[in-house]
């Protein structure tokens, strides 16, 4: 493989492991590219988006009091609304409709969509302005890893709390500690629907089963569902085939099975509990007994089981083997080398999962330092850096949330738990690079005025801008055409 | 009426009355090419497959209220008097009005226990082999429906389309396809297309697909002609929380989702409609992991699919007579209820099909029941159906896809799952 010169070495640092180059983040790469890497590599962890987010539980506590104001307002309306056939036309006008802010319907829609688009406009800021986008992007790696989606309404606003409080303090940690830290928060437990899920043979099920009704709403977000108590393996399965062993990892339909029951007790403080929103260990869920998964017998009683299962998972070769081969497609190529995963695994085995000497190994990597980009950058990938190509960070959610919508990475709403899809293929539908093209105008226009588009490409770029597109810019009629045709060059959409 | 298609080669006789009355003599034949009225026939079918990821509930779908387990396994889930009846023992769920509206006209039918020949319960092996037509996940990837229209584009043009932000795997593949998804339209007078072509010109990825864009950019101006602006893709509503208490969010969210999807269909219609526009098409609607408080969720993402259906129905007008819809999810759920309000993965589920094509008849496949010893591991809807089964009766049919090719390069290593016959 030929092997880059230090200012191709300097243009790769900045854009294929970070985030897409600022001005002047080039040129101080040049000193060291592998080292100006591995010095954002440590074990404190990643850096918090900017402002003061509430914690998980300040949110969870803040949806369960709309729901019930609105629920309040809902009962005082129905007992005000005539009698059916009474209502028309000339009723409705007769009553002024209240206004919108009013509506409490429409006012916990507004709730979720503004604690969404906060936190994920100070991630996005975040990620625009950062001087260590190596270590960022390594986090949303992770992030995207323990996928948690605001596709379902209760935990939208509980995704940038999520990756605050379990992903970004554990990514240079051990492997098993960020498993540890992901699987039981509230906001996984809610998305997997771990919080109700009740061992068949618990003394919550029994009592459930002997006509006890309430004592167990529990979580109870959905007393309706209270009618059947029992096992959901949503979790469980989902811990195997995505966080740790994989699909071909080696278990089976009994083992997720298992792996539920032992999980059982998992879940968050009830809604009539001051610890709403907050971990918990329901011991009268727990499923009694020892359990057998993948072939090991887990004795441990309560959540002690959970974690015993989680150890041996996260040390399993099939954890390693997998997930390395997730660093490298993400870094690296759709279909990246084996050297390459062979390396990361290597280290990933030598240090029991020590995720800072994993990320070492990566930039370490020859295979990862080849000078022909491979990787097609996701929507987001493509936004992050575009704004860093201009030396700005968004003011607002609407400059880059809507289009994010429109190209599929709709913010905070990966489509499942197995999170945004990284490969070409998926991203560069023939609508998409319309899409960023319509965006790479509208944005260009407003964010270039008077810079010279030829200095930012060569700023955002180095040694990685061809001769083609550098002539094209050159020969633009205006600076922001000029602007447009570095963001949509065959360069700049890829890493 | 059975249009002459490669799967059913004509008899001797016939295929050389053909061959003299053209002209041709045997060269005909040695070309392959088919002849010219079944070809205009053939030109005019439309194939549209729609994914509904996250593994469907196919007891929700087409609930079998006859079928003597269905209420007790299904507790409170069971749909029983609000379903839709269709026979003795299927109906439809409540929110598929249009659809049981068209079965009730012999234009749509169900195959109530179909499923691919994956049976790991994970939804993405699962997605990847109903989209691959695979015989088992990660040996093939690209989509079936892409080869399918690579055999035939040896034949005729045919050209495809997908509607949403990104491509499905189904239509990935050599052939390039379109994609559209609804945004605020092209500026003509803009010089970055021009510049990003040339730009382009020797990049194998963004090239194509930025001139494919484009094309079909202008095409959607007149393929949506009429529709009201086409709002963004619609959120999905499957909000957590108690029924009661979600129901106005869901209710609003739900009668947005409702028009924008009626529109989406009607969109694909259009573009279906348009001179030298797609005779294939593929859309994907997610939200149907119903792990937790399932009636709510489903009666949404029904709803929402049933306007899509009708958006496309309607749309199509007088295409519609040539038209089949397949409706396909990657496994169905588990027979019971968990312990949650919802079921967990499963095994076999229910496909749709629809269309002007169909041939009218009853469910389509077998159906195993729901006995306790009839349960596949004793826990999900048996399959009785291969999902490529289903597939290959509409391409070959339908499209005129030959048996060779479907058994070896659409559906690769399939020579023993057999085309289902008679659906058009």
């Amino acid at each position: 493989m030929a092997l880059a010169d230090q200012d191709m070495r300097a243009a790769i640092a900045a854009t294929r492991f970070g985030l897409g180059a600022k001005p002047g983040e080039i040129a101080e790469a040049r000193k060291d590219p592998q080292g100006f890497l591995k010095s954002q590599i440590r074990r404190a962890g990643a850096d918090l988006p900017p402002g003061q987010a509430p914690s998980s539980a300040q949110r969870m506590a803040a949806f369960r009091d709309y729901q019930r104001e609105r629920r309040e307002v809902r009962l005082e309306r129905t007992a005000a609304t005539p009698p059916a056939g009474a209502s028309g036309p000339a009723m409705a006008d007769a009553t002024p409709a209240k206004p919108e802010a009013r509506d409490p319907v429409k006012l916990v829609g507004a709730m979720l969509r503004e604690d969404i688009s906060t936190d994920f406009t100070a991630r996005t800021q975040l990620a625009a302005t950062t001087d260590a986008a190596f270590r960022e992007r390594w986090t949303l790696f992770w992030a995207n890893h323990f996928t948690v989606s605001a596709t379902k309404a209760i935990t939208g606003t509980v995704v940038g709390p999520f990756e605050d409080e379990a992903i970004r303090p554990n990514v240079f940690g051990r492997f098993v500690d960020l498993l540890g830290a992901a699987e039981s928060h509230p906001a996984m437990l809610t998305y997997l629907d771990q919080i109700q899920s009740i061992g068949p043979d618990s003394p919550a099920a029994m009592f459930q089963r002997r006509g006890g009704g309430r004592g167990l709403a529990g979580a109870g977000l959905q007393p309706a569902a209270l009618r059947t108590v029992g096992l959901n393996e949503n979790l469980a399965r989902e811990i195997m085939e995505l966080h740790t062993v994989g699909v071909g990892g080696g278990y089976t339909q009994a083992d997720v099975t298992e792996f539920a029951r032992a999980m059982t007790g998992l879940s968050i403080g009830g809604q009539r509990d001051a610890a709403f929103g907050v971990a918990v260990f329901r011991e009268q869920a727990h499923e009694p007994g020892p359990r057998t998964i993948m072939g090991v017998r887990y004795d441990q009683r309560g959540k002690e089981q959970t974690n015993a299962i989680l150890v041996d998972l996260a040390a399993k070769p099939q954890t390693a083997r997998f997930i390395c081969g997730k660093i490298a497609r993400h870094f690296v190529a759709d279909d990246p080398p084996p050297a390459l995963v062979a390396r990361l695994e290597a280290a990933w085995r030598d240090s029991q999962g020590d995720l800072a000497r994993v990320a070492e190994a990566l930039v370490s990597a020859p295979e990862a330092w080849a000078p022909a980009p491979q990787k097609f950058k996701t929507p987001y990938e493509f936004i992050v850096s575009s704004f860093r190509a201009a030396g700005g960070q968004p003011q607002s959610f609407q400059q880059f949330g809507p289009i994010l919508t429109a190209l599929g990475q709709k913010p905070f709403s990966a489509p499942s738990p197995k999170g945004w899809p990284e490969d070409a293929q998926s991203w560069a539908a023939p609508d998409a690079i319309v899409k960023r093209m319509q965006f790479a105008q509208a944005f260009s226009a407003a964010a270039v005025r008077d810079r010279d588009p030829k200095t930012l490409a060569a700023e955002a770029l180095g040694e990685r801008l061809t001769p083609e597109t550098a002539k094209a810019i050159a020969r633009a009629e205006s600076r922001p055409e000029g602007f447009a045709l570095l963001l949509m060059s065959p360069e700049f959409q890829r890493r | 009426m059975n249009a002459f298609t490669p799967s059913r080669p004509l008899s001797p006789t016939r295929r050389g009355l053909l061959a003299t009355a053209a002209g041709f003599g045997l060269s005909l034949q040695l070309l392959g090419v088919p002849a010219l009225a079944a070809d205009a026939a053939l030109n005019r079918k439309k194939l549209i497959v729609v994914i509904c990821r996250g593994g469907m509930d196919g007891l929700s779908v087409a609930p079998p209220v006859g079928d003597g387990e269905y209420r007790s396994l299904r507790g409170a889930l069971a749909l029983n008097d609000a379903a839709l009846p269709l026979d003795g023992t299927f109906a439809l769920h409540p929110q598929l009005s249009s659809v049981h509206a068209l079965a009730e006209a012999g234009e749509a039918r169900i195959v109530p226990a179909v499923a691919t020949p994956d049976r790991a319960r994970s939804h993405f092996e699962a997605q990847d082999v109903l989209e691959t037509g695979a015989a088992g996940v990660y040996s093939t990837s690209s989509g079936w429906l892409n080869r399918a229209v690579e055999t035939l584009s040896a034949h005729r043009k045919v050209d495809a389309l997908s509607i949403g932000a990104t491509a499905p795997l189904i239509l990935r593949g050599k052939v390039q396809t379109a994609s559209w998804s609804p945004g605020r339209g092209l500026d003509t007078q803009a010089r970055l297309p021009t510049l990003l072509q040339d730009l382009y010109r020797n990049d194998p990825l963004l090239g194509p697909a930025l001139a494919r864009g484009l094309a079909t950019e202008t095409m959607a101006k007149e393929a949506t002609a009429g529709l009201q602006a086409a709002p963004a893709m619609i959120p999905k509503a499957s909000a957590a929380g108690a029924p009661r208490e979600q129901a106005g969010f869901v209710r609003a969210a739900a009668q947005q989702g409702r028009e924008a999807a009626h529109n989406l269909g009607a969109s694909l219609a259009g573009f279906m409609r348009e001179p030298g526009g797609p005779t294939v098409a593929a859309i994907s609607l997610d939200g149907f992991d119903s792990h937790a408080n399932q009636a709510g969720l489903l009666a949404t993402r029904l709803a929402y699919l049933d306007a899509v259906l009708d958006g496309v129905h309607q749309g199509l007008g007088p295409d519609w007579k040539d038209t089949v819809v397949v409706v396909a999810t990657e496994f169905g759920r588990t027979a019971r209820v968990n312990g949650t309000g919802g079921t967990d993965h499963g095994t076999a589920s229910t496909a749709l099909l629809l269309g002007g094509a169909l041939k009218p008849g009853g469910i389509v496949g077998d159906w195993p029941t729901l006995k306790q010893s009839a349960l596949y591991e004793n826990r999900d809807v048996a399959p009785t159906l291969d999902m490529r089964g289903l597939f290959k009766g509409v391409l070959a049919e339908h499209m005129g896809v030959d048996r060779a090719a479907l058994d070896r390069a659409v559906f690769p290593e399939s020579v023993t799952v057999k085309p289902v016959p008679a659906l058009v």
